[in-house]
């Protein structure tokens, strides 16, 4: 353990106060738990290859008799960013904000300021859908080639936190094999929204981050 | 019906302002009942919408790729300021600092798997956003494809492990190189929304 320690500098690490979590879940003191922290943002093809699929996944590790409970924020709007010029600067978002049972959607859109404050333009809704209650089928809407669905779902993240944690604490020299999966049995609120690769512009390559922004 | 709502929707958006919330709620609902009256205007009236969406929204949380941000940011207040932080802004910002961690965690870091020095990798992971490629298929890393997208799927944690522990075989510090949880607790869907239920 000394030896691993003195090869990778991990006390040093512990001594800093660095702790280390896990994709973002258990991220920052300003947004942890609550309806702005973002745990994991995905983008892939969809079943449709020619479109994309973006999922934003927000509170994680909220245990089965946590999830009904769990709701969106109507003040906290969720923002998916995409630069498709290279510059990291959004050249187009989608929106999406609860509104009574349901999560509207606007975009993707290019928005008049980019950066850290935001409007909704209304005139750029693109659909809406119910949001799906815990323990029963997922509600989806679709609407111009795009898919919509917002609710709970089985957090999709993997990793053996715990052990990584002993690994940064100096109690472990390593991982186990198998591996405990931190986050199994654990459920986020999710938002999924699936669109044409041709409403993202002409480029081949984008950048792509979410954002929670929230009503001043 | 449909001249009547059109009449609603005007009234709507005349009062808006006043927000007399129970009736905006209530036109809502008429709306959308006969969506298909209120269709072919505005994108606006088509959804049915008399919500309100005014305001101003400003950066609570920021994220990109898996983990990354938090890795190489020490907890409490400097979280926060890298998740207000803006993707165009970080590089500058945050290359030393995610240097100095990367050094942190693994003193003997030379090169990665992908070649990459300790500047440039982090020079890379500093500016948090998800590199997509629209003509590949998507995937964090497969063993061809790197980094053109994120699927449910993929190992994150065991790429990231590798890049920063591996070594430039892969091959260093073994017992640091993969969690050993190589997969979802439980299968995702092949059609939309793809995650998996909830438990």
């Amino acid at each position: 353990m000394k030896k691993t320690k003195m090869i990778l500098g991990l006390s040093l690490v512990a001594v800093s106060g660095l702790i280390l979590v896990a994709a973002d879940h258990v991220d920052a003191p300003a947004v942890t738990g609550n309806a702005a922290d973002i745990t994991d943002v995905y983008t892939f093809q969809g079943q449709d290859t020619n479109n994309l699929a973006f999922a934003v996944n927000t509170q994680g590790l909220l245990s089965p008799n946590a999830t009904a409970a769990a709701t969106f924020n109507e003040n906290v709007m969720i923002e998916i960013n995409i630069d498709n010029t290279g510059d990291n600067i959004e050249d187009l978002v989608i929106q999406a904000i609860k509104r009574d049972d349901k999560m509207y959607f606007f975009g993707p859109y290019a928005p008049t300021t980019t950066g850290t404050s935001s409007t909704i333009k209304t005139a750029a809704a693109s659909g809406s859908v119910t949001i799906s209650t815990y323990g029963l089928a997922p509600l989806i809407a679709e609407k111009n080639g795009m898919k919509f669905f917002a609710g709970p779902r089985d957090d999709p993240f993997f990793f053996d936190l715990g052990q990584f944690k002993a690994i940064l604490g100096g109690t472990a020299s390593g991982f186990k094999n198998p591996g405990t999966d931190t986050f199994a049995g654990t459920n986020v609120l999710s938002i999924v929204v699936e669109v044409p690769k041709a409403m993202l512009g002409t480029a081949n390559k984008l950048n792509v981050w979410a954002e929670t922004k929230k009503k001043q | 019906m449909k001249s009547k709502i059109h009449e609603f929707k005007n009234l709507n958006t005349k009062i808006m302002s006043t927000t007399n919330n129970f009736k905006l709620i209530a036109l809502a609902l008429a709306c959308a009942v006969v969506s298909v009256n209120c269709d072919n205007k505005d994108s606006y009236n088509d959804m049915g919408i008399s919500a309100d969406f005014s305001g101003t929204f400003v950066q609570q949380d920021q994220m990109a790729r898996p983990a990354i941000n938090t890795v190489f940011i020490a907890a409490g207040q400097p979280k926060d300021d890298f998740n207000a932080a803006i993707p165009s802004m970080m590089g500058a910002k945050y290359q030393s600092i995610f240097q100095s961690r990367l050094l942190a965690l693994n003193a003997g870091y030379t090169t990665n798997a992908l070649g990459q020095t300790a500047p440039q990798l982090t020079g890379l992971l500093a500016t948090d956003v998800l590199n997509v490629d629209k003509t590949k298929k998507t995937t964090f890393f497969d063993g061809t494809n790197i980094l053109t997208g994120r699927a449910l799927a993929d190992d994150v944690i065991d790429v990231e492990l590798l890049l920063i522990f591996g070594g430039p075989m892969g091959t260093s510090n073994a017992a640091l190189t993969s969690d050993h949880v190589n997969a979802n607790d439980k299968a995702f869907g092949v059609s939309f929304p793809y995650l998996a239920t909830t438990w």
